[in-house]
């Protein structure tokens, strides 16, 4: 099924003032010198995807200095039908994010609708970042893919908090309620034990497509692993957690869980981190956005609209045209993909076939098309 | 806001205070106090400390009232062994509403939540089980608000309530009436399928 954003209009959102943009179904270019607010373009459409920034989790940080609101909308066409978003952010008030006029209640529920995969210079964090990086990516993955998870992930996270608040107050006091204490046990382990299982039969759908991402790209033969690490991965997790319930109390903190778990990533089963070379580690984010791709493709029946930020200053030949070559068999839908140099990027989609749209930025206006 | 009067300022500002007034309402309701006759405002602000001074909450199941000992408790027709746990006193006036309920209450005062600093010593739950032993009390039946404090309340009243012989239930939730079942969400029809009842 064909999904793309027809259009986009910003009010107040980060360098830009007032902008309406109207977008091709295929390749759409934001060129412009640094700083001219490529990269907050892209930003705006995932917002409008996923009811936040990529790059800063801070919704206030979004809105023009000096204002007090932003607003980002957009129509997104699917084969039938066609859909306004529209996100607000205005200082001290809740986030209003509506559908065809009407507010979510649940803004998590939006999360899925118009699915996008974003490619982009600070991915290397999955790599060198603790293991929150990797829980974030594949978390926003399996939600773009199965709502419900992430509203046992909110639920188990909110849990979480409130039993790790209570585990301080019990050493504040001295006073310990184990009643009160198995009152958060309980859906911390129900949640917990579906939220592994959710994330273990992911791993076996997503390694597999990944490995053939991974071979395409690298044209190495190396094995690549995905290796998914949890606390969870033992019979009886539910006694083990609470046998471990004095542990928690003296660190005044939850020990284990779901909380903790990591994605290894692994080359010919060794350290990617440690032991990867430049390119092999170039290849594996690549795959990895490429995996995360084709299994929202496969499971949505859609195609994700992917945005490409600086991939021609980040990427080398190889990796490059064999991305290009993808561009080229028409694998993915609509794509919007930022550079600093005009000529590049011109010259690179002359050859490609299929509907185009250059938009020239220079201090938060479109100068031509 | 800016005021050409101290007096107006403190007083929208005091206004101001109450939930879901903002400094504009407060004004326009200082405005026509001012327009009103002095006793107009007399007797409100009377009354408002009377209610202040004289309020009292049921000593059985803290129901606000003007006595010790409120008109539900006392009212000898209701069904003494059923008693309803609900979160405020805005949550009896909702059931006695229905008329579908005709046993006793008793008000928590809210919900557990270690971030807000609400412990089971901040709500009303030792006295309702102070108020078990020896009295005809078969069932309690939880009715909080559906989420997650809520739930974690239910779960800690259960375990305390384990001691005592009493049937513990919980209101049924599940689609609203007059609502169609593709718009009920996702969390709300999964709950009411699992918790489906035998068709009369
Ligand atoms: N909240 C904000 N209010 C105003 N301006 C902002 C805000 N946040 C970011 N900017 C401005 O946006 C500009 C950066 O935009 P962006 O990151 O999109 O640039 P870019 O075109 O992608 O640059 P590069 O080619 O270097 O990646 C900066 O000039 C920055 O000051
Ligand atoms: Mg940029
Ligand atoms: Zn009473």
């Amino acid at each position: 099924m064909v999904l793309y954003l027809k259009d986009l209009n910003l009010y107040n959102f980060k360098n830009y003032e007032d902008l309406k943009l109207e977008f091709s179904a295929g390749i759409n270019c934001f060129l412009g010198d640094n700083g001219s607010g490529k990269t907050n373009l892209l930003d705006a459409v995932f917002y409008l995807s996923m009811s936040k920034s990529y790059f800063n989790s801070i919704d206030n940080q979004n809105i023009r200095h000096g204002e007090e609101m932003f607003v980002v909308q957009g129509n997104f066409e699917t084969a039938d039908k066609k859909h306004h978003v529209l996100c607000g952010v205005q200082t001290g008030q809740k986030k209003t994010f509506k559908l065809d006029k009407k507010i979510y209640e649940r803004i998590s529920d939006h999360i899925g609708k118009f699915p996008v995969v974003m490619i982009a210079p600070n991915d290397i964090a999955l790599i060198y970042e603790g293991s929150e990086e990797r829980r974030k990516f594949f978390d926003s993955l399996i939600s773009q893919i199965d709502n419900p998870y992430l509203l046992d992930l909110m639920q188990y996270n909110h849990y979480l908090k409130q039993r790790n608040t209570l585990l301080k107050q019990f050493a504040e006091h001295n006073r310990i309620d184990r009643d009160l204490l198995a009152a958060y046990d309980e859906p911390i382990l129900r949640l917990g034990a579906k939220i592994f299982a959710r994330r273990q039969t992911f791993m076996l759908e997503f390694q597999p497509i990944f490995q053939g991402h991974y071979e395409t790209i690298s044209q190495y033969k190396e094995q690549t692993q995905l290796v998914y690490d949890s606390d969870c991965a033992v019979a009886e997790f539910s006694e083990v957690f609470r046998q471990n319930t004095n542990k928690d109390l003296a660190l005044q903190r939850t020990t284990l869980g779901v909380h903790r778990d990591d994605f290894e990533f692994k080359i010919d089963n060794y350290s990617l981190k440690k032991f990867g070379s430049q390119g092999q580690q170039k290849s594996f984010l690549i795959a990895l956005k490429l995996a995360h791709f084709e299994i929202v493709r496969q499971n949505k029946n859609l195609k994700p609209i992917l945005l490409l930020d600086d991939i021609f200053d980040k990427l080398d030949e190889k990796r490059m045209s064999c991305l290009m070559q993808m561009v080229a068999d028409h694998t993915f839908g609509q794509i919007f993909v930022t550079d600093a140099r005009p000529e590049r990027t011109q010259q690179i989609f002359a050859q490609i076939e299929g509907d185009k749209k250059f938009f020239n930025l220079q201090n938060g206006q479109i100068r031509n098309e | 806001m800016v005021f050409s009067s101290k007096l107006i300022e403190e007083a929208v500002n005091e206004i101001a205070k109450l939930p879901g007034i903002g400094q504009k309402t407060a004004l326009r309701l200082v405005l026509h106090l001012l327009k009103q006759d002095e006793n107009f405002t007399t007797s409100l602000t009377d009354s408002l400390l009377k209610l202040r001074r004289d309020i009292q909450y049921c000593r059985h199941c803290h129901y606000i009232s003007d006595e010790p000992e409120c008109n539900i408790c006392q009212n000898k027709s209701r069904d003494r062994s059923l008693i309803c746990v609900v979160e405020s006193s805005q949550d009896v006036i909702a059931i006695e509403n229905t008329n579908q309920y005709r046993g006793l209450y008793h008000i928590l005062g809210g919900v557990i939540s270690p971030m807000e600093g609400v412990s089971p010593a901040d709500l009303n739950i030792e006295s309702l089980l102070n108020r078990l032993p020896e009295s005809e009390v078969k069932e309690i039946i939880l009715a909080l608000s559906p989420t997650m404090e809520g739930d974690t309340t239910a779960f800690y009243l259960t375990k305390r309530l384990k001691t005592f012989a009493i049937k513990i239930t919980s209101i049924a939730r599940g689609i609203p009436i007059g609502s169609e079942l593709e718009y009920a969400d996702e969390i709300t029809l999964g709950r009411s399928i699992l918790t489906r009842t035998n068709y009369e």
